[in-house]
C-alpha cells in the first residue's frame, strides 16, 4: 500500500483500540488480580474446581458433537453445491445464508417456543395422538440450537474449498484409474482440508463460548462454561473470576486459531 | 497403414439443445499422431472427452481395439489424458503424482520407483521427485502431467491443448519434445489444438473440425496444399480464396481472366472456389503477368514482405522476399499447380459435411 493511503485505516485503528485492545487489557487485568488489586492466579486456577471443570467439559463435549454433526451435514451438501451450475448454486447458497440475516437471539427464542413442553411441536404431536417429547432443557436441545445456528459457518468454507478444486483434477484421478472412493479419499478430501479446518473453527469456537443457546434451550439447568462466565459478570459481580475463566477459554480459542492459520493459508473462511 | 486402434462411429452429442457433434466418424491408427484442429466450439475437445470417457455420446459408439468402450468409465480405459492446465495434484510431491495411477493398480514399490525414474528421464526432469507441483514452472508442470500419464503405459495418450498456457518459445520447444516422446514411447497420440502451426509441425494426420463436423482429414501437406473447402483453406495459414468458374478441365476463369490449372473432373462452366497461397502469388513486371494490379499495402514480416495488390477488383495477399513499394503497378503470375480448385458449398451446411476416410 502506498503511504498516502495509510490514513484510510485510521478510523478502524481507533475503533479496534477502543473496543478490542482496551477490553482485552481489562480482562487481563481483572483476571490476574483479586478484589484488593493484588496479583493472583487464583481466578485462572479456579477452572479446576468441580463445578467449573464440569461446565468446561460439558461445553467441550457439546460443541464437539455439534461440530461433528455440522460437518456431516455440510460436507455432502458443499460437494453437491460445488458441482451444480453457476446459475442455480447462488440461489441455493442464499437459502442457507438467509436464516443468518435474522437475529441470532430471535432464532434461538423461536426454537424455545417450538420445543417447549406445551410448545408448537408437542401440540402438533398431541394433535396427531403421538406421545409428546421432552427435549427442552436437555443437552439435545442445546446441540440442536448450536447446529441450527452455526451450520452456515460450516457450509461456506467447505463450499469455497471444494469449488476451488479444478474439475480436471478429479477427472485426472479417474483417468489414472481411481474409482469414486479413491478419488474422494486421496484427492477431494485432502484438497479440502483448509476448508474443513476453517469450518470446524468457525463452528467450534462460537459453540464453545455460547451462553445464549444454553440458557434459552438448556433452561439454566445445564451450565456451560459460557453461562458460568456470564453469571460471574452479571449476577455475582465477580469480574475477577469471570475474567480469569475467560482467559482459560481464550487458550482453547488461540489453539484453534493457530491450527487454522497453519492449515487455512488460502483463507477459505475469510468469505464470512 | 498400421491397424485401426480407435473408431468413432456416428457420434452425436448436444449440450442444452446445442448440437456439438453431428454423426462424427473417425478412425485412429496405431502409433499415429492425430491432431484434432479447429476453432473453439468446433467439437474437438468434446471428441477428446468422449474418447477419455469424461463425456458420453448421445448416440454412436466408441470402439477401442475391437471392443465397444462407449459405456466404460474413464478409470477402466486403456487411455490416459494430459489435461489443459496440467491438473496436477497440488497436495502431493512430483513422485507421488507420478505414482498415483500405479499405486491404484497396486504395483510393487520397486516397480513404481523404476517407473518414476524412467518417466522423469523421459521428460527431462530428473531429480524433481520431492518437489511440489506449485514450485515448478508451467512448462515443467506440463512435463510432469505427461510423465504421470505415460507411466501407466496407455496405448493412447490424449492431450487437450497441453501447450495452450505456455509462452511461444516454450511452446515451440515442447512441440519437438512431444514428437520425441511419441517416437520413444511408440504409442498413439491424439492431440487437440486450435493452433494450426502446432498441428502442422507435429501431426501425422490432421483432422480439421468446424461446427461439429469434420471438414478434412489428411497429412499436414495435403491439408495445407490441397484444402477441400474454403473453411480449411482459411483456417490453415493465410490464403486468397476467390470465387471462380471452371471453364473446362485444366482451365479456370478467376475474376474474368483465364488461368491454366492442373485440376480436372469438375465439369464445364462450373462455379468453384480457388485457393492460392500468398507465397504462390508471384509479382512480376506488368507486361509479364497474367493480370495487372497496384500494390496497396506493404508490411515487413521478418522472413518476407506481406503485400496487398488490388487486381481485377480483388485484394490479393502476397508474400514475397522482393519488395514492391505501395503504388507500384505490378503483374501477377500464378503457376498452374499452385491453383487449388474447391467445390463450392451448395448451402451453408454443405460446407460442414462429415467426410470419411
Amino acid at each position: 500500500m502506498t503511504s498516502n493511503k495509510k490514513w484510510l485505516s485510521v478510523p478502524y485503528i481507533f475503533w479496534s483500540a477502543l473496543f478490542i485492545v482496551v477490553p482485552l487489557g481489562m480482562i487481563l487485568y481483572y483476571g490476574l488480580t483479586d478484589r484488593t488489586g493484588a496479583f493472583t492466579l487464583d481466578n485462572i486456577i479456579a477452572i479446576t474446581t468441580a463445578g467449573h471443570a464440569k461446565a468446561l467439559r460439558l461445553s467441550l463435549l457439546l460443541s464437539l458433537i455439534s461440530t461433528i454433526i455440522c460437518f456431516l451435514l455440510a460436507y455432502p451438501l458443499a460437494m453437491i453445491l460445488s458441482q451444480v451450475q453457476m446459475k442455480r448454486h447462488n440461489f441455493i447458497i442464499l437459502i442457507f445464508i438467509l436464516p443468518m440475516w435474522m437475529n441470532f437471539l430471535l432464532r434461538t427464542l423461536a426454537w424455545q417456543t417450538l420445543l417447549e413442553k406445551n410448545g408448537v411441536i408437542n401440540h402438533l404431536l398431541t394433535f396427531l395422538h403421538l406421545p409428546a417429547i421432552k427435549i427442552i432443557n436437555t443437552p439435545a436441545a442445546i446441540i440442536l440450537g448450536m447446529v441450527y445456528n452455526f451450520l452456515p459457518f460450516m457450509i461456506l468454507p467447505l463450499y469455497n474449498a471444494l469449488a476451488k478444486i479444478d474439475p480436471n483434477v478429479i477427472n485426472a484421478a479417474h483417468d489414472l484409474g481411481a474409482d469414486h472412493l479413491h478419488t474422494f479419499t486421496r484427492i477431494i478430501l485432502p484438497l479440502s482440508i483448509p476448508g474443513i479446518i476453517s469450518g470446524v473453527t468457525m463452528v467450534f469456537i462460537p459453540a464453545l463460548t455460547t451462553f445464549v443457546i444454553s440458557s434459552l434451550l438448556g433452561g439454566g439447568k445445564l451450565l456451560l462454561i459460557g453461562d458460568v462466565i456470564d453469571q460471574e459478570f452479571t449476577r455475582t459481580s465477580n469480574w475477577h473470576l469471570g475474567s480469569g475463566l475467560s482467559m482459560v477459554l481464550m487458550i482453547f480459542i488461540l489453539v484453534n486459531m493457530v491450527l487454522s492459520a497453519i492449515f487455512d493459508k488460502e483463507g477459505e473462511g475469510s468469505m464470512l | 497403414m498400421a491397424k485401426e486402434l480407435i473408431q468413432l462411429i456416428d457420434i452425436s452429442k448436444s449440450f442444452d439443445g446445442q448440437m456439438v457433434l453431428d454423426e462424427l466418424n473417425l478412425s485412429i491408427h496405431e502409433n499415429e499422431f492425430v491432431t484434432l484442429l479447429g476453432p473453439s466450439g468446433c467439437g474437438k475437445t468434446t471428441t477428446l472427452r468422449i474418447l477419455g470417457g469424461f463425456a458420453s455420446p448421445d448416440t454412436g459408439r466408441v470402439v477401442f481395439d475391437g471392443q465397444d468402450i462407449t459405456r466404460i468409465p474413464p478409470n477402466k480405459r486403456q487411455l490416459n489424458t494430459v489435461f489443459q492446465k496440467y491438473a496436477l495434484f497440488t497436495h502431493m510431491t512430483i513422485a507421488e503424482n507420478i505414482a498415483f495411477g500405479l499405486k491404484i493398480k497396486k504395483k510393487s514399490q520397486s516397480y513404481i520407483d523404476d517407473k518414476i525414474r524412467y518417466a522423469l528421464k523421459l521428460v527431462n526432469l530428473e531429480g524433481y521427485e520431492n518437489r511440489m507441483p506449485d514450485s515448478l514452472s508451467g512448462g515443467q508442470q506440463q512435463r510432469i502431467a505427461i510423465a504421470r500419464a505415460i507411466v501407466n503405459e496407455p496405448k493412447v495418450l490424449l492431450l487437450d491443448e497441453p501447450l495452450g498456457a505456455l509462452d511461444l518459445k516454450l511452446r515451440q520447444e515442447m512441440q519437438y519434445e512431444l514428437i520425441r516422446m511419441k517416437n520413444e514411447l511408440g504409442i498413439t497420440f491424439v492431440y487437440v489444438t486450435h493452433d494450426q502451426e502446432e498441428a502442422l509441425t507435429m501431426s501425422d494426420t490432421i483432422v480439421v473440425m468446424n461446427q461439429g463436423y469434420i471438414q478434412q482429414i489428411g497429412s499436414p501437406e495435403s491439408i495445407y496444399n490441397e484444402p477441400e473447402n474454403a473453411f480449411v483453406a482459411d483456417f490453415i495459414g493465410d490464403s486468397n480464396i476467390i470465387p471462380a468458374t471452371m471453364i473446362e478441365d485444366k482451365l479456370v476463369e478467376i475474376l474474368g481472366t483465364r488461368f491454366a490449372c492442373v485440376d480436372t473432373g469438375f465439369g464445364r462452366n462450373k462455379p468453384v472456389d480457388v485457393v492460392i497461397r500468398p507465397e504462390d502469388v508471384i509479382l512480376v513486371e506488368p507486361a509479364d503477368g497474367i493480370i495487372q494490379g497496384v500494390v496497396t499495402h506493404l508490411i515487413f514480416k521478418g522472413v518476407h514482405y506481406e503485400m496487398e495488390v488490388t487486381a481485377n477488383g480483388f485484394e490479393w495477399l502476397v508474400h514475397s522476399t522482393t519488395l514492391f513499394p505501395v503504388g507500384k503497378e505490378v503483374g501477377i503470375h500464378v503457376d498452374p499447380f499452385n491453383i487449388q480448385i474447391m467445390n463450392k458449398p451448395e448451402s451453408e451446411d454443405e460446407e460442414a459435411v462429415a467426410i470419411d476416410i
